[in-house]
């Protein structure tokens, strides 16, 4: 007797690896997804009576093409193909399948997959519910809880996605280099952007958006594996998961947040972070830094550091230095001003974010740490204007809070 | 005599596992190796981490070479390992089956007798 779980853990994991050569085969996404489907309730019942297959991956392969060619067939008025618990005893067919599908192709047909969810057309609310539909094979009602809409809606805005990348515009041919490069940085990029859906939500939010961090995780380790010595998918799992470490310790029982040097650091999960700084390890022998590999390892920095006090600084601002010279933007910038705040005082970290203020007028978190460092070298009144700014900007109740705090300390003094 | 009882598995099924279901896993396994423990015959047990997180080191004289993970396209890969004191392969066949009982599916594992243990010690 098998177990229905590892067989449930089976299909998960088969699942972009099936769906994309499916993808190849028949052209078709709906065709593809029916096609495992079918290969699915399939494997329910034969491996529950038979045990595992040699190799599972390939199992549904071969018997999800053969039900699909079997429909075509139908359709075609033609004699079917034998029933499917013939051609599943057909020991030496799957193993020639399993072969077919190692190598090149099968790591294209996945990495195709991942990157016609990114299509351009598509606005991120659609890219990742698609991505988690038909790559993660979440159902339609957890990812519409996930997102925290109605079913129907979510069924509406995966239709809509799936109609809007035609079967016209799926780039079915072989990549080849400088292309295959292009595809696995918007897949990245896409795999980031799951993750920070997740990561951003309010506490009260996390139970239900808790799945798109731990989505994101499985498919940068899907990408990770399919692609082991490209840095930047090293940078950019360790980043994921060194992020992820810290989930239990960002948000205080009454949900407001608990800024990163006051978390408590035993709360932080040290398997994640050992895999996270493992990856940058390794990442960071390549040579070939990117903006992947220095957040992540700005975010080993903190994970290195017992205690917040011990934090390297330093390092930090030296890295958001690279970071700002590889993809300038305020943002990094403002996030550096935070080093260069703790390694040459909030004076000169004003000084580098004050000829912000006109790109980042719109951002919360400006006038949050510019508070913060007006606070500090005690412009009062001026920190007491930025604080009032920033509650007007919060994108959360949970942010305005915690700004609060800081207006009722200015008010104490 | 010692025993090394190796464990393979497809790394893509485990890392599918919820983190439900990757408890009740372990707590299953744990129940196994508390009895062991009692019975004096469990020596360490590791989990690894991913292959994606290991790096080979290949001895090529003075210049060794150095690559990202176990490059081997195989299904099933080596995710950890117990040591295990038994008078008989038999007894070490019976754990690696109660073991296969709390983690059923899919994966293996290698009865290896052990040449030469040293327990060691990390700091605390």
């Amino acid at each position: 007797m098998t177990d229905a779980r590892w067989i449930d853990a089976a299909l998960i994991a088969a699942r972009p690896q099936a769906v994309g050569a499916l993808l190849r085969y028949f052209r078709n996404l709906d065709v593809a997804e029916e096609a495992f489907q079918e290969a699915c309730v399939k494997a329910l019942k034969n491996w529950t009576k038979n045990g595992p297959p040699r190799d599972p991956t390939a199992w549904l392969i071969f018997v999800g093409r053969n039900s699909a060619i079997d429909v075509v067939r139908r359709q075609a008025k033609q004699q079917p193909l034998p029933p499917e618990e013939v051609l599943s005893d057909l020991e030496d067919n799957e193993t020639t399948i399993a072969e077919n599908i190692d190598g090149a192709d099968y790591r294209d047909d996945i990495l195709r997959l991942l990157f016609i969810c990114c299509h351009p057309d598509l606005p991120a609310t659609q890219q990742i519910p698609l991505a988690l539909r038909i790559v993660s094979g979440l159902s339609v009602k957890q990812i519409a809880k996930a997102f925290l809409v109605g079913e129907s809606a979510m069924e509406q805005r995966i239709t809509r996605a799936k109609s809007r990348i035609g079967a016209g515009e799926i780039p079915f041919e072989t990549p080849d280099p400088i292309e295959r490069a292009e595809r696995l940085a918007a897949v990245a990029a896409m795999i980031y952007l799951i993750f920070n859906e997740g990561y951003s939500a309010a506490a009260s939010e996390q139970k239900a958006r808790i799945p798109l961090c731990d989505e994101a995780i499985r498919l940068v380790r899907l990408l990770l594996r399919m692609y082991p010595t490209e840095p930047e998918i090293m940078g950019l799992a360790a980043l994921l998961l060194l992020q992820n470490a810290r989930s239990a310790a960002r948000f205080d029982t009454n949900g407001e947040v608990i800024l990163l040097e006051e978390q408590d650091r035993k709360l932080w999960n040290r398997e994640m972070i050992n895999e996270g700084l493992a990856l940058i390890d390794k990442a960071m022998r390549h040579r070939q830094p990117g903006p992947y590999q220095i957040q992540s390892a700005i975010a080993a920095l903190h994970a290195r550091a017992p205690t917040a006090e011990e934090t390297d600084w330093n390092e930090i601002d030296v890295l958001y230095g690279a970071l700002e010279r590889m993809m300038p933007s305020p943002v990094i910038t403002l996030n550096r001003a935070v080093a260069v705040a703790k390694v040459r005082g909030p004076a000169a970290a004003l000084t580098l974010i004050e000829p912000l203020e006109e790109r980042l007028s719109g951002y919360f978190h400006y006038f949050g740490v510019k508070g913060g460092l007006l606070m500090k070298i005690g412009r009062n009144g001026e920190a007491r204007e930025a604080f009032n700014r920033a509650i007007a900007l919060a994108n959360t109740a949970a942010e305005a809070a915690h700004i609060r705090t800081h207006l009722d300390s200015l008010s104490k003094k | 005599m010692l025993y090394a009882i190796l464990c393979y598995n497809s790394e893509d099924i485990v890392g599918a596992w919820s983190k439900d279901e990757d408890d009740a896993v372990m707590a299953r396994l744990a129940i196994v190796q508390e009895r062991l423990t009692r019975e004096g015959k469990l020596g360490p047990v590791a989990r690894l981490l991913p292959t994606t997180a290991a790096t080979t080191l290949r001895k090529s004289g003075n210049d060794p070479v150095i690559i990202d993970g176990p490059f081997a396209e195989t299904k099933e890969q080596f995710l950890g390992f117990y040591v295990v004191d038994c008078a008989s392969l038999d007894e070490a066949l019976d754990i690696a089956k109660e073991l296969s009982i709390a983690n059923p599916g899919t994966g293996s594992y290698e009865i290896r007798p052990i040449s030469i243990f040293r327990p060691g010690q990390t700091k605390p």
